[in-house]
Parts: structure tokens; C-alpha cells; sequence
């Protein structure tokens, strides 16, 4: 199995296909069964999938690897269906001339969209090849078994996937009838299989971007604004040109970057420029401290996602309310953002990139360039975890920028520590006020949720504005409107509608279309700030009434799967028999990702030191059902790290900014959590075989942050709305 | 010119003394071992072992370690055979992105070389100046655990 190593020279491996019959067939006009996933968009089984010469198979996916395991689990399912070793398969995903277009990987699709995808024509192949078989071998097909890519007859016949297909016969719509094989005969999927890019990982081989060294590869550094929208207005080009190994310095308006043979130059270089540039600040005020209250007086775009009014509420019914605040935060990859350009003879501008948007963010710099899309080529290349929209996309613009003033060498730039932490498009600040209405019991009969945040969704989007670079050009592009997304995965709103049953149930969301921090796609999107407010609130409702906050939930909620989470994080720590001690507490929060993917419940236990308002986490217990699992450690491995996130998030996290520009610019002055400030976490998945694959990448982080508030509370007896929960922000609140 | 040894190989690199090694490493030797994560001894991507030290190669200058013997992550499988922490972070599955990875195996590797049955505790105080995003600490303190166990 190899990933990706191999495809550069792809294309000339093709040829085994090139020639023969044809199954030519118009999968509509069949009205087979809707077809799964990505699959609808790019019904081809070839746009996915080839039997190449030499016993390999090649699997083309628009999706790609962010160390979330997806490459593995797609190898999984396409092995079993194809019933090939998953040896034999070579991988090629995001280059954006070879691989269907599956948009972003992003939002926990990969698994419903791409592996489902990837199931349905693996099973479809396999069909076609048994078809092939039982012409050749005169053998019905029901009489053939598969075993590796090799298709036999009781009677000794044999003929292999190799020798069967000669040209064009997988050039063929999926029918969507294919069966599946059924869970038993299946070797891989549910399976624990190693990950596929681990060993290089381990050993040093190349596997990362940046560990590509294209011939001929020079070395560059941008230099970014000290703030947002700030106007270069001098900088010496001479004399940085004169420093050592500088080959290139590049100025359009505010934007200007150096080119040197070596990395230590283009850095030195780099810092000169830093010192000796100039420029005009824009007039902004807001700080980290007064975004709460601007975002709350701006013009607002009023969206109202949910009214449900309960007619039978009594005027007298009690009223309660909360308002819960989460600041902005990053994404903080551990490796800066990187890219390669390369401008061809031919005019093609290729980008090596970590986008997890590649065709979109290639259209956003052939604008930037203002080149034809055809011109721009981007291969995905594997880089540092990102979680959502980091500076992946800006940092491919400036190399795709750079490699024009020196066409024929490759360009690589990375950015520093400090434009990273400077730069990439935080998750959004956020304001969000409950409010529900009780009776006696402390039943809710009305519950009603207000939020406000600015954009979730500044991906480039084939814009040339959505482009740090092109905004900073002499003749600028402009940033286009902000955008918030509808059902059913919403953005600022995403799990803004609880999944409780509420007589009266209302969400209203004061959308902001303008900024006061770059924000964007940050893992789980609003759900991490919103589960955190409905989570805790239904907590606070549960005291007030003086109820089990387990039982408190169950009361108000039907859906079974979630129940069955719930009640199964809850077993997990012993909720039933836990102890009430000082200092001491427990918690317990669920949500279902997005309504529509993963649920996901999570239990743990702290303690909350008064004096020093230090909370230690004791142990952090999951329960997650995202349907049937197809890689049961991936899942974990996804989960735990989501809860690693968010309780870093919730403990530590807040970007730093004022008029002068961001102040958290490295991790002394941005921290996250750290190896002994890890708490021991497990993770139970319940598997539902036959079910959909749901995406759980992201289902953790706003249970987490809810279940800490929670246990918080039952520590200490005082309610922490505001994140992060800062040993300073605890002592203050225990007075 | 500076002379490194890297690896046990003694090699010359054409650069200033005061260059950072990790970029010596990465350009000149073509390493992907170490990485630049923060170039201020924040994040520890970069950390190599010098004479069994581990040091953070971005704030280390090529003139400080010539004649001492360096090694990367590249280095740790000798004769074909991973070192066991490169064995147990793939028995562990011990990573997410990987980016972190480099440093933190290098960093339990001179904890092993000094302690060869660590405690959890002792495990993670070692690593906490080391930062991983995608939150795999818990793997990675398993997988040094199963290192030492398996040595
Ligand atoms: S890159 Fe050296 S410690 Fe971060
Ligand atoms: S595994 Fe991604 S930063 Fe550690």
C-alpha cells in the first residue's frame, strides 16, 4: 500500500485501461436506488477507481488525510468490497487534475460522504469484474469466488481483476445496485488496521509536505501585517535585496514576501524587513475584552432557525436565563502553515498544499492570479493537523503569488510561528442567552436560545477576497460577504437547536457579517459554543429543580440513541454511586453532532483547588455513537484528541487582540494544554452495523466543554459562563 | 566549515557557525526528522539528540555541536530495526497528524536512556514541554510505557 508517493507518475500507469468494450449505461435512466455519498456528484466508477497493470489498484479521492485516519479507513472499506488485500491499493487524493471534486474535507463528511462513496463502487467494480470473469471462464457467476483480485471456479478456472479489465470497462456509471457484502465476510472494515501513513511518520521518511524538496527549491517568507487591514506604506526593497542569498523581493501594495536559495536567508531577510517596513494602522478598538458587548450592538442579520411556540404556557410559569460567553480561539497547528508554487513553462501554476479545500482554494488563486482555473494545479500533500480552516489556504496563495516572479523554481514558503498565531481565521467569539421557562417541577415548557457570532465560513471559496494576499494587493480584491450557513449543518448555529423535546422551543441567530477578528471554520464550528450554553444551562435548570442532572435530561429527551449515550457515559464514571465531597465534582453533558451526525456523551470528574482556582481533571469518560464503525481505533483516536481540544479550549484558550493588532503571537502568550495536564480519558463507542457512517471527528468538542463546566459546578457550587476557565477567572468567581 | 556528526556520519556543512541546526539538518543534510514548529524552544518539533541529549535543533547553532555526535529521528533504526519507541508508537497508533512526533520520541528517547522503567508520571514531566494539538498525549505516554517494557 502506498500513498500518494507513487502518483506523480500516474498517469502514464493508466494505459491498462485504454483500450476494449465498452459498458456504456445511463444510471438514471435505470432508476436504480439513489446513489451514497460523493458518488451522486461523480456516479464514474473510473472517476474513483482503477485496476491498474501489476496487480495494484488505484482509489482517487477528493478527500484527504489530516492525520484524522481517513486514507486508512477508506482503504478499508474499498478493500473489502473489491476483495482485493488492502495492500495491493495506492491512494491518490486532493490533486485537483486527477480526483473527483468532493469539496472540503471538513464538517465529519468523509466518512458519510467519501467512505460510502467508496464502498458503493468498490461493490460495483467487483460486480463488473464477476461479470467479466463469468463471460471469459464461461462459468456462471454465482459459481465464482473472489479471493484477492483473483476470480475462480470450483473447477480450477481462474482469470484475475489484471487480466480481466483491458480498457474502459469500469468507464461506466454506478447503478447503485451492487450489493454489499454483509458485515460477517468482511475482513477489514470494524476492524483496527494500522494506519497506513503511520511508520513513515515514525522513521522520518517523507510523508510531510514539508519534507519535499522539489530540484531547484528556493525558500520564502511574507511579511504579514502587524494588524488587520494595515497599509504598507514604506519598505526599502534595495536593501533587502542586497542582503545575502536574497534572489527575489516581491512588493504589490501591502503585500511583499523574499525569495532566497536558503531557508536561514529568506529568514533573516524576513526579520529585516519586519524592522524596517512601515505602516498605517486602521482605526479598530475592539479588544478581546469589548468584543462581547459589539458583538452584540452591530447591525445584525436576524435569523430565526426555530420557532416553536408552546400555546399552552402559563403566564405565571417561572422565568430563567443565562448568558454564556466563549472568546476567540485558534486552531493552533503545531506546524506553521506551508506551500509550494511553481510556475511552469506552460504557464501552470502547481501548488503543493495542506489545503483541505484544494479545488475551491486553486479557483480562489487562479482569481488572485488572474489566471484560468485550468492554469492552477493542486496536489494535497499531507501537513500539521489543522482542525478546520487554518492558514493552509492563505499561505498556498502566497506561494502560488511568489512562484511567479521566478518562474521554473519551486517556491516554498512557511510561515512563522508568529504568522500563524497572528493570522489564521480564529474560531468566532461568541455570545449565546438562554432562557426557558419552568413549571413547578422545574420542567422546562419553553426554552429559547439567542446567538451571536460573526462568520464560521470565510473558506476561500473560489474567492480571491477570502485570500490574506488578495487583500493586501495594490489593487485588492474585496472580502466577499460574510456567510453563515442554513440547514442542516448550519455554522455560527451548528447544534444551536437542542435536541431536546420542548413544548415551546425558539433559536434565533443574530448573524454579524463583519469582523473583529479574522474568524472561520474552526473544528465543530458554533456547535462547541452553543452545546457549552445548552449544556450547562439544562444543568442549571436540573438544580434549580433540584433533579439528577441525568434524570433531568432524560426527562426531556426522547431520541433513543441519545439516550443510550448518555445513560452509557453516565455508567461509565459511576454516576449512580458517585460521592459528594468538597471540591469535588461531576459532570455530564451530550449532544448529537450537528443533528445529524455522531452522538456523543461525556462524563468526568475534577477537583477545584479554592485557593488557587487550579481545576484538575481527574478523568474524562465518552460514550460516541456515529453508526456502524468502520475503524474503531481511528474513531477513538479522533474523539480523544477532540476532547484533549476542547478541554484545552475551555481551561486556556483566548486570542489576545487590541488596535495594534493580536497579542497572542507564540505559545507563551497563547498556552494549550500540556502532557501532565492530560487527564486520563476513555472512550466507548456503541457500533450499529448496517447503519449510516456518521462523522465523529468533531462530535466531542462541545460535550467536553460542557461536561468540565458542569463538574465545575458540582465542585465548587458556583457557575462558570465565560470561558476559558482560567484559575484567575475560577478564584475571582469563588470569591 | 562546520563539521556535524549526524547519525555517525561526520559530514561538512557549508554554513555560518551561528545557523540554526534544525536548518542545517532539514536543507543541508535533507532530514525530515526534526521540524520547525516555533523557532523559540516552545513546542519541541525540533528537538534532536545531541550526545544523547535531547536539544531543541532551532535554537541550537551549528557552531555549538560540531564534533559532538547528533542524532535525528532518522537515526534512531539502526541495521533496518525501528528503535522500540518507533515500534510502540505504531503498536499504540500514537499520533494523529504526526507533526509533534518527531520531538516527543526523541525527547523519550533520552528519558528511556536515563531511566529505562519510567513511571507515567515521570513520562509525562518529561514531555510536558513538548505540545501536541491533536491531543494524542495519552497514546504517546502508552507508547513510551510499552517501549520500556519492551525495550
Ligand atoms: S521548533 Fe524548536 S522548539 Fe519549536
Ligand atoms: S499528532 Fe498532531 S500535533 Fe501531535
Amino acid at each position: 500500500m502506498t500513498i500518494e508517493t507513487s502518483r506523480r507518475h500516474f498517469l502514464a500507469g493508466t494505459g491498462a485501461l485504454a483500450l476494449g468494450f465498452t459498458l456504456d449505461v445511463d444510471a438514471s435512466a435505470q432508476q436504480g436506488p439513489a446513489l451514497p455519498g460523493d458518488l451522486r456528484q461523480h456516479p464514474k466508477i473510473s472517476s474513483w477507481l482503477r485496476i491498474e497493470a501489476n496487480g495494484r489498484v488505484r482509489l482517487l479521492i477528493g478527500k484527504v488525510e489530516l492525520g484524522q485516519g481517513i486514507l486508512t479507513a477508506v482503504a478499508q472499506v474499498c478493500a473489502d468490497e473489491l476483495d482485493i488485500d488492502i495492500k495491493r491499493l495506492d491512494i491518490t487524493s486532493g490533486d485537483t487534475q486527477l480526483v473527483p471534486d468532493e469539496g472540503a474535507t471538513a464538517g465529519s463528511f468523509s466518512m458519510p460522504n467519501c467512505a460510502s462513496a467508496v464502498r458503493q463502487v468498490s461493490a460495483e467494480a467487483r460486480q463488473i469484474l464477476l461479470g467479466l470473469a463469468a463471460a471469459k471462464l464461461n462459468v456462471d457467476t454465482a459459481k465464482l469466488v473472489i479471493q484477492d483480485g483473483t476470480i475462480s471456479s470450483a473447477d480450477g478456472k481462474r482469470a484475475t481483476y489484471w487480466e480481466l479489465v483491458s480498457g474502459r470497462e469500469l468507464e461506466v456509471e454506478a447503478t447503485g445496485k451492487a450489493p454489499l457484502k454483509p458485515r460477517e465476510s468482511r475482513r477489514y472494515s470494524g476492524k483496527d488496521v494500522p494506519r497506513l501513513d503511520i511508520p513513515a511518520k515514525v522513521t522520518g521518511e517523507r510523508i510531510f509536505l514539508h519534507d519535499l524538496r522539489p530540484q531547484g527549491m528556493v525558500h520564502a517568507r511574507v511579511l504579514r501585517q502587524p494588524a488587520y487591514d494595515a497599509k504598507l506604506t514604506e519598505l526599502n526593497l534595495s536593501e533587502i535585496e542586497k542582503l545575502p542569498g536574497v534572489l527575489k523581493v516581491v512588493r504589490n501594495g501591502s503585500f511583499a514576501g523574499v525569495i532566497a536559495e536558503r531557508e536561514d536567508d529568506a529568514i533573516h531577510a524576513h526579520a529585516r524587513m519586519q524592522q524596517i517596513a512601515k505602516w498605517d494602522l486602521p482605526a479598530k478598538s475592539e479588544t478581546q475584552d469589548t468584543v462581547y458587548d459589539w458583538l452584540q450592538s452591530q447591525p445584525e442579520r436576524l435569523l430565526k432557525i426555530k420557532e416553536q411556540t408552546n400555546s399552552a404556557l402559563p403566564a405565571e410559569a417561572l422565568s430563567v436565563e443565562a448568558t454564556y460567553r466563549r472568546p476567540y480561539q485558534m486552531h493552533g497547528s503545531i506546524g506553521p502553515s506551508i506551500a509550494i508554487g511553481l510556475l511552469d513553462a506552460q504557464g501552470i501554476t502547481h501548488v503543493d498544499t495542506h489545503s483541505q479545500s484544494v479545488f475551491e482554494t486553486g479557483q480562489a488563486i487562479a482569481e488572485l492570479l488572474g489566471a484560468d482555473k485550468s492554469k492552477v494545479h493542486m496536489r494535497h500533500e499531507q501537513g500539521s493537523g489543522c482542525y478546520g480552516h487554518n492558514g493552509a489556504d492563505d499561505v498556498a496563495a502566497d506561494a502560488a503569488l511568489l512562484a511567479q516572479a521566478l518562474p521554473g523554481r519551486p517556491v516554498r514558503v512557511q510561515w512563522m510561528r508568529q504568522d500563524e498565531h497572528k493570522w489564521e481565521p480564529y474560531g468566532a467569539a461568541m455570545v449565546v442567552k438562554t432562557k426557558a421557562r419552568v413549571d413547578n417541577n422545574g420542567d422546562i415548557l419553553d426554552w429559547r436560545l439567542d446567538l451571536w457570532s460573526t462568520s464560521h465560513l470565510a473558506r476561500p471559496s473560489g474567492k480571491a477576497g477570502n485570500l490574506l494576499a488578495g487583500r493586501a494587493l495594490e489593487k485588492p480584491f474585496d472580502m466577499p460577504p460574510a456567510v453563515n450557513n442554513g440547514p442542516p449543518n448550519y455554522a455560527a448555529d451548528r447544534n444551536a437547536i437542542a435536541g431536546y423535546d420542548f413544548a415551546g422551543h425558539t433559536v434565533h441567530t443574530h448573524f454579524i457579517p463583519t469582523y473583529a477578528a479574522r474568524s472561520s471554520s474552526t473544528r465543530a464550528l458554533g456547535a462547541y459554543a452553543n452545546i457549552f450554553s445548552i449544556e450547562s444551562f439544562m444543568d442549571e435548570l436540573a438544580h434549580r429543580a433540584k433533579v439528577d442532572p441525568l434524570d433531568y435530561r432524560l426527562r426531556h429527551l426522547k431520541d433513543e440513541r441519545a439516550r443510550a449515550v448518555l445513560q452509557k457515559a453516565a455508567d461509565m464514571i459511576g454516576w449512580k454511586s458517585r460521592q459528594k465531597r468538597p471540591g469535588h465534582g461531576f459532570g455530564l453533558a451530550m449532544a448529537r453532532y450537528k443533528g445529524t451526525a455522531s452522538w456523543n456523551a461525556v462524563a468526568m470528574e475534577v477537583t477545584v483547588d479554592r485557593n488557587s482556582g487550579n481545576i484538575r481533571i481527574l478523568r474524562v469518560l465518552c460514550a460516541n455513537d456515529c453508526g456502524e464503525v468502520v475503524a474503531p481505533d481511528g474513531v477513538k483516536n479522533q474523539i480523544e484528541g477532540g476532547i484533549v481540544q476542547s478541554l484545552s479550549w475551555t481551561l486556556k484558550e483566548a486570542v489576545r487582540f487590541d488596535a495594534s493588532g493580536v497579542k497572542s503571537v507564540d505559545w507563551i502568550s497563547y498556552p494549550i494544554l500540556t502532557f501532565s495536564e492530560v487527564p486520563p480519558i476513555t472512550v466507548e463507542l456503541i457500533d450499529r452495523p448496517g447503519t449510516p457512517f456518521l462523522g465523529a471527528g468533531e462530535a466531542s468538542q462541545g460535550p467536553t466543554g460542557a461536561a468540565l463546566a458542569n463538574a465545575v459546578f458540582d465542585a465548587t457550587g458556583v457557575r462558570i459562563r465565560d470561558i476559558p476557565f482560567t484559575p484567575a477567572r475560577v478564584k475571582a468567581a469563588l470569591g | 566549515m562546520p563539521m556535524l556528526k549526524v547519525n555517525g556520519r561526520t559530514q561538512d556543512v557549508r554554513v555560518p557557525d551561528d545557523t540554526p541546526l534544525l536548518y542545517a539538518l532539514r536543507n543541508d543534510l535533507k532530514l525530515n526528522g526534526p521540524k520547525y514548529g516555533c523557532g523559540a524552544a516552545q513546542c519541541g518539533a525540533c528537538t534532536v539528540l545531541v550526545d544523547g541529549q535531547a536539544v531543541r535543533s532551532c535554537v541550537t547553532t551549528v557552531g555549538t555541536v560540531t564534533g559532538q555526535s547528533i542524532t535525528t529521528l532518522e537515526g534512531l533504526s539502526t541495521g533496518g530495526k525501528m528503535d522500540a519507541l518507533q515500534r510502540a508508537f505504531m503498536e499504540e497508533q500514537a499520533m494523529q497528524c504526526g507533526y509533534c512526533v518527531n520531538g516527543i520520541i526523541m525527547r523519550a528517547r533520552q528519558l528511556l536512556d536515563q531511566t529505562p522503567k519510567p513511571t507515567e508520571g515521570e513520562v509525562r514531566l518529561a514531555l510536558d514541554g513538548h505540545l501536541c494539538r491533536c491531543g494524542a498525549q495519552n497514546r504517546m505516554v502508552r507508547a513510551v510505557l510499552r517501549a520500556a517494557q519492551e525495550g
